[in-house]
């Protein structure tokens, strides 16, 4: 890629720039949630159910109250005057979607084990703790509903004013008899089912909320762990009846969100109820085992796949049908995840006709909602585990099935059979490049020669190629979904009288080094040091418009709000510099942090003078306000759709039934790039989440509903030792949907690798007769595998 | 989680920790390195009323060696016998079953008599000592005892310890015969799944998370003495075992785990 | 109980209940919050700190033990110099991204490269098996820390 293929000409944008934001995070200066000095702040701790479903008979808080330390305790019922409204689900995905009410602190019934029942205010977090044992519920416990199936039966019905455990059915069938036309004339009729286990999103910081009342003129400040405080300022206004200008949110440094964070949970609004009844600060911190209950949990789902194709495997149809479990209660945008995944079923493949139908159910557990792809994933690992099986059925191999039905990279913009335009795509490069990283040939011919030996250590090569749908996202797509909010991201780009400059964005970094990508973007255009910009965020007093940061959106979305706001200020800026040097601002061009007269060298000013003189407003043109500030709010007219191919070699002992990751390959594409380092960064942590979604994690639930896997001992959230080194590079098709010509990056090694390594690991076991595997493939679930399909030495 | 209020006494010494043991009885708990115990107190699965904290008793820290025999003093922490080069050379297994313990952080803190005295049928620990037919050395009111390990473990999170003993010291013989320790785990720093140490070319060999206890395997060790090859030895891995169920594995797995990787052990330890 | 501990240098002293987490006295008392707390079950890392010199995690450990002892946070790491050169290699090589594992991670890698020598690729990974990082994918970590061992 040369200079002149990006909008970019500073230098600046594209350099492998270090972090800004390290210094702090490195040194144990910057600020989380519990780390904030808050004097006199009650603690808070919450009883929650230790029952899936049970009635509530009573609540006894007095033995909580007899603790040293303990200034109050509440039930449901002792709360319940304090609720405007319940808890916000913002997608109601169909019109008759059934919502149950969703308060704080739960009445009458426990819905999941970890649903709130009473609660302890007291003056420290060891007081609080204490307080929990002093609280003594009456419960009758109930029968569990725990898996999907059970649920769809309705044989208990969980919210008994609701009539029945579905929430919504949702289909996309542009045309449904083309689509069993499709199926009945196919040579190939693939049908497959896939569990989705549910995943804890496990962030390394737990959650945590601090309150700040100011009793007397009424303002509040909302401390939370969030990835959303816009959202959740106008959430929680509505929630509590707070008045809106009169709240703020605050996102300190968060600790990874991965989506459980894109919430608004019964802690933030139980907090402010009671800093606002207490009139002093109230905090609460989530511990690990705590968050199996209190923080919304990821994918569960079963989803099945069927691929129509003709004799040479061209698919001609696509029909993919989901059950996916809610949890006890509908979250923030709990509905809509299978709706993210809902136009992606076909991959990345040239299909002429597709059917999608989604059907939603309430189970006794912990609710579920967007976590790291949110759907994407789904979609993906469903069409890609699929794409394996046509493959074997026509002969051919995973590479070649793919190159046989990628979208010709002369379609696009490419019509898709779900109704989305995908913007851009050149899809068979990125294979190629995976291949070649990955060493194809040579790891093919030692998987022959490993078979030939009779080796009991098999190998596997697994291929997942992917497009998938971010930056959210358009407002008017978003309207035609039901999603409750618009898409859009504001900024301000802010030129000091002293030349540094100030950046306010609605994005609402976790990780992703937004700091130091926005200041590139802003310097590269401005011709400053992006150590003299700085970007303000995350705070609803200093950035007071904003959608937040999820589904890949910062950058399309948010950064190109901010080249826009530049944009506009370097045109102030012109016009201001015209008049300083008596040219035209449409002869002037700004490089290198100075305004020059094309064509006359020596008519020059600085932006420094430009920036001076706008401040001091001696000698402004007619018309121009003084300073140089510019504001733009940016919704999309697409998503962004970045592609690219993975993949996985594993080795697997046939007679342990254990999988090594080996090798470990990906070409993704993401558009222009601002900082590689940091798209590196992204993909590198996406893919190991991927990953552990295939061999190591699941959110284990017992038959009476009780998480098993509630910390991080039993819950098997990776480390180094379990992971390699990743083979990564990159192709760059821009997207032309925004001017800088980017894409998301967050969620793309999540989305590809899953499907990557669980495709290796059939892979490496089809010569004993093993066709499918469930997810985690651990060692237990791989040798029973083995065992069912006849075979595997012992 | 944070532990449940608790008192403390501070014990320099043997004695002192027996002194204590006794006069707060049967809800005191000793705290050595707390690596095992402050999880459970976090959790508030251990609720002891008063800990007695042996951390500082350094007659009980070292690690000797005089002719045939190695002792261990039981403060000492599973760094110290993964790093000494005495150990390694006089009894490799224990000092390499050591260093498969936990994490480099838990190692520093953890001590081999904590671990032992934990009784965790999980643990690495108890199976080396097993396995190389160890010796504990107690220590109570009324003196010091030797306890066989094969005696020690008396049920799940049990062992022989009177309620005012203390355990002062292990003792192991040099054993530089071919050995070996089979761990399965998903993760590094997992507890074991299933997992088997060999001592003496199979002349020890011990089980962990295969029962509610610690186990030797002396089925195995039994047919290794007989003359049988490691798949034969193997194959009665599973006498006398019960192994539990969890979210890794349940028994018929385990029991499929125990005869694969005790047959590796052995043949890695030359049986 | 009164515990007098020396940390990052300082003697500092305080009255604290028997249990106590040194994790909660650091933060809590000492106001060094630097350490950050993951998990209850030993198994993230994040509160590791060095007593006497050697990696520890600081949630499952009592203050009461550290008496005495001189404990290092991530606060006392850097010198008069900037940051010590396990921070400035995280850095350089891109080796966190939210932040909240660091502290821990850098403290363990610290301990690590003193106590093994001659560590590998795979020595590296293997001796930070105790500390999770959800963000990273480990791999710019283990970069880091090979560099900083050289």
């Amino acid at each position: 890629m040369t200079v002149t293929d990006t909008p970019f000409a500073g230098g600046i944008v594209g350099e492998a720039r270090l972090r800004k934001e390290d210094p702090a995070l490195l040194t144990g200066e910057a600020k989380f949630i519990d780390d904030l000095d808050l004097p006199g702040a009650l603690w808070v701790a919450c009883v929650r159910s230790p029952h899936a479903h049970a009635r509530i008979d009573g609540v006894d808080t007095s033995g909580a109250l007899a603790v040293d330390g303990v200034v109050a305790a509440y039930s449901g019922e002792d709360l319940a005057d304090t609720w405007v409204a319940p808890l916000p689900c913002a997608w109601p995905v169909t019109d008759d979607m059934k919502n149950p009410s969703h308060f704080p602190v739960a009445q009458g019934k426990a819905n999941y084990a970890g649903d709130i029942v009473a609660v302890v205010v007291a003056t420290s977090r060891y007081a609080a703790a204490d307080g929990l044992e002093g609280v003594v519920v009456d419960y009758e416990p109930l029968d569990a509903v725990v898996s999907v199936e059970d649920a769809e039966s309705d044989r208990v019905v969980i919210h008994e004013d609701l009539g029945t455990n579905v929430s919504y059915e949702w289909p996309l069938i542009p045309d449904p008899e083309g689509v069993d036309a499709a199926f009945e004339a196919a040579t190939h009729h693939i049908t497959e089912t896939y569990v989705h286990q549910r995943l804890i999103p496990a962030p390394m910081e737990p959650r945590g909320v601090a309150v700040v009342p100011a009793p007397h003129n009424g303002d509040m400040t909302l401390y939370s762990s969030t990835q959303i405080p816009h959202v959740l300022k106008v959430m929680a206004a509505l929630t509590l009846g707070v008045p809106e200008q009169k709240l703020r949110v605050i996102a300190p440094s968060v600790g990874g969100g991965f989506g459980c964070k894109l919430n608004v949970y019964a802690e933030e609004i139980l907090c402010m109820a009671l800093a606002q009844r207490h009139g002093v600060p109230v905090r609460w911190t989530e511990s690990r085992t705590e968050a199996a209950g209190s923080t919304i949990q990821g994918r569960a789902q079963r989803q099945t796949i069927e691929l129509a194709a003709d004799a040479d495997g061209k698919l001609t149809a696509v029909r993919a049908t989901l059950l996916a479990d809610m949890g006890a209660y509908l979250q923030l945008v709990a509905p809509g995840v299978p709706l993210l995944g809902a136009f992606l079923y076909h991959g990345l493949y040239d299909v002429p006709l597709y059917a999608f139908t989604c059907k939603s159910v309430f189970t006794n557990l912990t609710p579920t909602d967007a976590y790291r792809g949110a759907g994407r994933p789904e979609a993906t690992y469903a069409i890609e585990r699929g794409m394996d099986a046509l493959a074997v059925a026509v002969g051919v191999g995973a590479d070649e099935i793919r190159s046989r039905n990628f979208i010709p990279t002369e379609k696009f913009p490419y019509d898709s059979p779900a109704g989305l335009v995908f913007d851009s795509g050149n899809y068979q490069p990125a294979l190629d490049r995976a291949k070649e990283l990955i060493g194809w040939d040579a790891r093919m011919a030692e998987q022959a020669e490993r078979r030939a030996a009779g080796s009991t250590t098999h190998l596997g090569l697994g291929i997942s190629t992917y497009v998938e749908m971010c930056g959210l996202a358009p407002s008017r797509v978003l309207a035609s979904l039901n999603y409750g909010a618009g898409g859009w991201e504001s900024a301000t780009v802010r030129i000091l009288p002293t030349c540094k400059v100030q950046v306010v964005t609605g994005a609402t970094p976790h990780g992703q080094g937004h700091e130091t990508c926005w200041s590139m973007i802003v310097a590269d255009r401005l011709g400053v040091d992006p150590d003299d910009v700085e970007v303000l965020h995350s705070d609803t007093a200093i950035s007071p418009l904003g959608m937040d940061t999820y589904g890949s959106r910062s950058l399309s979305v948010g950064g190109t709000a901010i080249w826009m706001a530049t944009e506009k200020v370097v045109e102030k800026a012109a016009t201001i510099a015209a008049h300083m040097l008596e040219a035209n601002p449409e002869d002037l061009e700004l490089m290198g942090g100075v305004f020059s007269v094309k064509g006359s060298p020596d008519a020059e000013v600085p932006l420094a003078g430009v920036a001076f003189a706008a401040f001091t407003a001696h000698d402004l043109p007619d018309g121009v306000e003084p300073n140089l500030q510019a504001q733009v709010t940016w919704d999309p007219p697409n998503f962004t759709f970045p592609f690219g191919a993975h993949i996985a070699v594993v080795e697997i002992d046939e007679v342990t039934g254990a999988v090594d990751l080996v090798d470990y390959a990906a070409c993704d594409d993401c558009g222009n790039q601002i900082n590689p380092m940091i798209v590196e960064g992204q993909i590198q942590g996406g893919i190991v989440q991927g990953v552990a979604q295939a061999l190591w994690e699941e959110a284990v639930y017992d038959e009476d509903g009780q998480c098993r896997s509630a910390n991080l001992a039993d819950y098997l959230v990776p480390s180094a030792a379990e992971c390699i080194d990743m083979k990564l590079d990159h192709t760059v098709t821009p997207s032309p949907t925004n001017p800088m010509g980017v894409k998301g990056i967050g969620e793309a090694g999540t989305i590809a690798s899953t499907p990557a390594v669980m495709n290796a690991v059939v892979d490496a076991l089809r010569p004993l007769g093993v066709t499918g595997m469930a997810m985690p493939a651990s060692p237990m679930t791989v040798r029973r595998a083995i065992e069912a399909a006849g075979g595997g030495a012992s | 989680m944070i532990p449940a209020a608790v008192g403390y006494v501070r014990a320099d010494s043997a004695q002192a920790a027996v002194a204590a043991l006794g006069e707060h009885g049967d809800e005191a708990k000793l705290l050595a390195g707390g690596q095992s115990l402050i999880p459970l107190m976090r959790l508030r699965l251990a609720r002891p009323s008063m800990l007695v904290d042996v951390g500082r008793a350094d007659d009980l820290r070292g690690i000797s060696i005089d002719g045939d025999a190695v002792s261990i003093g039981a403060l000492t922490s599973h760094s110290d016998l993964e790093h000494s080069a005495d150990l390694v050379a006089a009894c490799p297994l224990l000092a390499h079953v050591a260093s498969q313990v936990g994490d480099p952080a838990v190692r520093h803190r953890g001590t081999l008599g904590g671990s032992l005295a934990h009784a965790d049928p999980a643990s690495d620990l108890p199976a080396a000592v097993l396995a190389l037919g160890g010796t504990l050395v107690a220590t109570g009111s009324g003196g010091s005892r030797e306890i066989a390990a094969t005696d020690f473990f008396t049920g799940f999170l049990e062992s022989a310890l009177a309620v005012d003993e203390v355990l002062t010291g292990v003792r192991v013989p040099v054993s530089t015969g071919g050995w070996s320790y089979q761990k399965f785990n998903r993760r590094a720093q997992d507890w074991a799944i299933v997992g088997v140490a060999v001592a003496e070319g199979g002349a020890g060999v011990s089980l962990v998370n295969m029962g509610s206890t610690p186990l030797r395997a002396s089925a195995v060790e039994a047919a290794v003495a007989g003359g049988a090859g490691a798949a034969d030895a193997a194959a009665v891995a599973v006498d006398g075992t019960e192994p539990p169920s969890d979210n890794n594995a349940d028994p018929a797995y385990r029991e499929h785990l125990v005869r694969v990787l005790t047959e590796r052990a052995l043949v890695a330890a030359g049986a | 109980m009164e515990v007098s501990v020396t940390v990052n240098g300082e003697v500092r002293t305080a009255d604290v209940e028997p249990r106590t987490l040194l994790a909660h006295f650091l933060r809590d008392d000492l106001g060094l919050t630097g350490t950050n707390i993951g998990c209850d079950t030993s198994s993230c890392g994040a509160c590791t700190v060095l007593v006497n010199g050697r990696s520890a995690k600081s949630c499952t450990m009592l203050a009461v033990q550290a008496d005495g002892a001189e404990v290092t946070t991530i606060e006392g790491l850097a010198g008069e110099n900037g940051l010590h050169p396990m921070q400035e290699a995280f850095h350089e090589c891109h080796a966190l991204q939210c932040g909240y594992c660091t502290p821990g991670m850098v403290m363990a890698a610290v301990s690590l490269v003193d106590e093994y020598s001659d560590l590998d690729a795979d020595g590296v990974r293997e001796g930070l098996e105790g500390n999770l990082c959800r963000c990273t994918g480990y791999q710019n970590i283990v970069k880091a820390v090979m560099a900083a061992s050289e």
